[in-house]
């Protein structure tokens, strides 16, 4: 199709532009490049505008992951409303005590894991999480009595893709397991994003993350390895998603061992947190 | 006029439909039909995109260097993709976690692709506007035709409200748990497609070949 500019003689830089054949070197250069630039524009224009908006929904959807875990969830409930029946605290997992260094309430675990300041580099790091923030947000759930009813701590690690980010709720005990789950993570679809089947959930509730002698038992595998009694602290992993598995039995084995929140729990257990 | 823009909305829904006729966008018809409002979703999102990506790609189609233009066709449905995700993240949330990656694969999506080289590139915006909102709806169509049959026999429900009263709830009506498998919209496709030629035989193929009756054969 001829331009109309095409008639007149090329003056300008757009006129000498058009003059130019369409499959010329600079002029399919300029094309690639300025279609680029806009493009790019709009999308990071895009992403800027539209990140308060889900930072909201990703609050939210933390706060709903929280409520389910803790077994208070219902369809249509107010999940601010509701969430105001915990009580968020802080807790040292180097000294295992509950901590006012920071606001509890908006205190950011994620962003604090980044920062040299707040957090420690590990050396012996099975979850795969390189960095450990020294304050972790805890969540304790009381009764109308004022006795803490579960306990809902946070725990991340990697699987096979991604950094699983998910909430492990206990029992008053601080051992039976109340639930488990993830509220964000980049699995396969309809493979390690299984984390996800409430069927596969279903497995946690029950079973005691530390066995008698207070070795964290506890563990995610094709069946329970010799000398743990499998009813008790074994959950069956998901079939064909062996690495996402193994991250799960890693970052809970991690979270509930020494580095840790055993030494809160086992506080908390004397009433010394 | 309007008539010939009525036809292009209403062609590809049935007489050159995307899926049953062009078979082309078969794998995010078998990922997303499994729930109806998912689908619903997806097919608003592929409408929206196909529509707009043919739009600004016939308006660019006197400026697009042929040696690379399937390229800058990509770079153009990338970024409405990467805008419908976006909005998805923002105001559908739950939704945007259940479609996960199959928004972003909207941009393999051939009929996407297929439109933008096969009409956009060569008509002017409007009518390229309507073929991809036409060829949208097209897909939308059967998407919703697959996510009824599925639903409803997998999970006894049409968007998420309870139709048939399954066992597990104290009803009557057992799920069929292969209906919420992908490889189950393979079936329902394929039904769809052969009943689509039953109806109108001028969509069956010719025979590429046809087997030589050999001499001396027994």
């Amino acid at each position: 199709m001829p331009n109309a500019e095409n008639t007149t003689a090329p003056t300008g830089l757009w006129a000498r532009f058009n003059a130019m054949p369409l499959d010329s070197a600079p002029r399919t250069i300029t094309v690639a490049v300025v279609l680029c630039l806009i493009c790019s524009m709009i999308v990071s224009g895009a992403a800027v505008l539209l990140k308060p908006q889900q930072e909201i929904n990703k609050t939210l959807d933390k706060k709903t992951n929280i409520l389910k875990v803790a077994g208070l969830f219902e369809a249509g409930v107010d999940v601010e409303k509701a969430f105001g029946a915990f009580e968020p605290r802080l807790v040292d997992v180097a000294t295992g005590k509950f901590s006012d260094a920071a606001d509890a309430a908006t205190y950011d675990q994620r962003a604090a894991a980044k920062d040299p300041v707040l957090s420690v580099a590990l050396d012996n790091d099975p979850a795969s999480i390189k960095r450990q923030a020294k304050l972790a947000s805890v969540y304790l759930l009381r009764d109308d009595a004022g006795k803490i009813e579960r306990i809902i701590l946070p725990v991340h690690g990697y699987g096979l893709w991604s950094t699983l980010y998910g909430f492990i709720a206990l029992n008053a005990d601080g051992n039976e397991v109340y639930g488990l789950r993830f509220y964000s993570h980049g699995e396969t679809p309809g493979l390690g994003a299984e984390v996800d089947n409430p069927k596969w959930m279903a497995q946690w509730p029950g079973k005691l993350v530390y066995g008698d002698n207070g070795s964290v038992d506890i563990g995610v595998g094709k069946s329970a390895p010799a000398g743990i009694d499998g009813s008790k602290h074994h959950i069956d992993a998901i079939a064909g998603a062996t690495l996402t598995s193994r991250g799960v039995d890693n970052l809970v084995k991690f979270w509930m061992g020494e580095q840790g929140f055993k030494t809160f729990l086992d506080n908390l257990k004397k009433g010394e947190a | 006029m309007a008539g010939k823009d009525l036809s292009m909305l209403k062609d590809p829904m049935v007489d050159n439909n995307p899926i049953t006729l062009q078979v082309l966008g078969i794998c995010s018809a078998l990922a997303v039909t499994s729930s109806l409002k998912v689908a619903l979703v997806m097919a608003i999102a592929v409408t929206l995109v196909t529509a707009f990506s043919n739009f600004f790609i016939s308006l660019l189609r006197n400026q697009i260097p042929s040696s690379i233009r399937i390229i800058v066709q990509m770079v153009i449905i990338a970024s409405l993709v990467i805008l419908v995700d976006q909005v998805l993240k923002a105001y559908l949330y739950e939704i945007s976690k259940t479609l996960s990656v199959f928004v972003g694969l909207i941009i393999t999506n051939c009929i996407v692709m297929g439109r933008a080289e096969a009409y956009a590139m060569k008509n002017p915006p409007i009518p390229s506007f309507l073929d991809g909102i036409g060829n949208g709806l097209g897909y939308s169509l059967i998407l919703l035709l697959v996510g009824v049959v599925r639903e409803l026999l997998g999970s006894g429900s049409l968007f998420g409200v309870q139709i048939l009263e399954t066992v597990n709830n104290g009803g009557w009506y057992v799920p069929n748990g292969l209906l919420l498998l992908p490889p189950s919209a393979f079936f329902v496709i394929g039904l769809l497609i052969w009943g689509f030629r039953t109806w109108k035989p001028a969509q069956v193929e010719k025979r590429d070949y046809k087997i030589m009756e050999t001499e001396g054969a027994h």
